[in-house]
C-alpha cells in the first residue's frame, strides 16, 4: 500500500488526470441518468470536487497523501493557462460591444461587494476601519482580501476571515450560477461579461459559467480577471479612505 | 503542428503576466494586476488578426482548443483543492459576508443588463 501511494505521489499530475477523468465521467453519468441533463454534468463535477475538498485539509483533497497532484492540475498556473486558452472562443466584436459597460461593472461590482461585506463584518463586531476594508476586500475576491489587509495592516485573523469570505463567495457562485442563469438572463456574451465584471471571483465565475454554458466562459472570465485587479487597486486606497472618513 | 498553437498560447500567457506585473509595479501594488485578462485580450486580438489575414491553420488552432477543452477538468481539480474546511470554519462573518456579497452582485446584473441593452439599441 505504501509503495502504491508513493508511486501516486511521485506521478501526482498523471494521477490527478485519471482521477478528474473519473469524477467527470461519473458526474456526467449522474447528470444524464438521474437529472435528465437538468443539472449540468460540470456543475455536479465541481460540487463533487468541493465535497472532496471538505474531507481534505489546507489544500483541500490535495492534502491527502497520494492526491497532491490535484493541487498542481487545479493550481493557479494551470487554471490561468486553461482560462487564457478559452479566449479562442471569444469574438472581438462582442467584447467591443460591452467594453465600456464592462468597465462600469468592474467598478460597481467592487464597490458593492466591498460595502456589503464590510458592513456585515461591522455589524458582527469588526468595527475598525482596517477590518472593514479587509473584510470588504475579501467580499470582492479571496485575493483582494489579503492584499488589502496587508496594505492597511489588518490583523492576521481578519485576513484569514477575508480569505474565507472570498472562498465562500466562489463556492456560492460556482454552485448557484447554473440555477439562476435563466433568471439573470445569462445566455449571451454581453450578459456573461456583465456577470463576470460584477461578481468578480474568477474561480467562481469560471466554474459557474462552465456549468451553465461553456461558450460563455471566455466572456465572463475576461472581465472577472480584471475584477481582482480593480479590487486590489480600489480597496486599500480610495475605498479604505472613504471608510476612514465614516468610522 | 499542434505545438505551434500551444506555444502561441504560452507566449500570450507569459506576455500577459509580464504586463500585469508591470502594471502592479507601476501602481506600487504587490502582485499581478489583470495578467490573465491581458493574456486573453492578446490571444483574442491575435486570433482576430489571423482571421482577417485569412491564415487558417487547423492544427495550430487545435493546439489551443485542446487546452480550452481541458478547462472544466482543471476547474474540477481546482475546486477539489480549495480549503473548504477553513472557509466553513471562518464562522458567521465569512458565511454571511460571502453569501450576501454574492446575492448583492447577482441582484444588480439584470439592472445593468437592461441598461446595456438600451444603450445598444440607441
Amino acid at each position: 500500500m505504501k509503495e502504491i501511494i508513493s508511486i501516486l505521489e511521485k506521478n501526482g499530475f498523471v494521477f490527478a488526470l485519471l482521477l478528474v477523468g473519473c469524477i467527470i465521467y461519473v458526474s456526467y453519468f449522474i447528470s444524464k441518468k438521474f437529472t435528465n441533463n437538468h443539472i449540468p454534468g460540470a456543475a455536479i463535477a465541481i460540487s463533487f470536487g468541493l465535497v472532496l475538498a471538505y474531507f481534505g485539509g489546507e489544500k483541500g483533497f490535495a492534502s491527502v497523501p497520494g492526491f497532491s497532484g490535484l493541487a498542481f492540475l487545479g493550481g493557479t498556473m494551470m487554471r490561468d493557462f486553461a482560462i487564457v486558452s478559452t479566449a479562442m472562443g471569444a469574438k472581438l466584436a462582442e467584447i467591443k460591444k460591452t467594453g465600456f459597460i464592462g468597465l462600469l461593472c468592474l467598478l460597481i461590482g467592487t464597490v458593492v461587494a466591498f460595502f456589503v461585506g464590510g458592513s456585515i463584518g461591522y455589524a458582527l463586531g469588526y468595527t475598525d476601519a482596517k477590518s472593514f476594508a479587509t473584510i470588504g476586500g475579501g467580499a470582492c475576491t479571496f485575493i483582494v482580501g489579503p492584499v488589502t489587509g496587508g496594505a492597511v495592516g489588518a490583523s492576521s485573523d481578519v485576513i484569514a476571515i477575508s480569505i474565507a469570505i472570498g472562498v465562500i463567495k466562489s463556492i456560492v457562485v460556482s454552485i448557484s450560477t447554473p440555477f439562476f442563469a435563466k433568471k439573470l438572463g445569462l445566455d449571451n456574451p454581453q450578459t456573461a461579461m456583465i456577470f463576470g465584471g460584477l461578481v468578480g471571483s474568477t474561480s467562481g465565475v469560471s466554474a459557474g459559467l462552465a456549468a451553465t454554458d461553456p461558450k460563455l466562459v471566455p466572456y465572463g472570465a475576461l472581465t472577472a480577471t480584471f475584477h481582482t485587479a480593480m479590487g486590489c487597486l480600489l480597496c486599500p486606497s480610495i475605498l479604505y479612505f472613504l471608510v476612514q472618513l465614516f468610522i | 503542428m499542434k505545438i505551434y498553437g500551444v506555444a502561441i498560447l504560452a507566449g500570450c500567457f507569459l506576455v500577459g503576466h509580464i504586463l500585469g506585473d508591470l502594471l502592479g509595479r507601476l501602481l506600487h501594488m504587490n502582485g499581478n494586476l489583470g495578467g490573465v485578462g491581458f493574456a486573453m485580450l492578446l490571444l483574442i486580438l491575435l486570433h482576430d488578426y489571423f482571421d482577417k489575414k485569412n491564415w487558417h491553420q487547423a492544427e495550430t488552432e487545435n493546439g489551443i482548443l485542446f487546452w480550452s477543452t481541458m478547462y472544466i477538468p482543471v476547474v474540477v481539480a481546482m475546486s477539489a483543492s480549495q480549503n473548504v474546511k477553513a472557509a466553513l470554519s471562518g464562522g458567521w462573518v465569512a458565511m454571511l459576508a460571502g453569501v450576501f456579497a454574492t446575492v448583492a452582485c447577482f441582484a444588480i446584473i439584470p439592472v445593468i443588463d437592461r441598461m446595456a441593452k438600451k444603450a445598444n439599441n440607441k
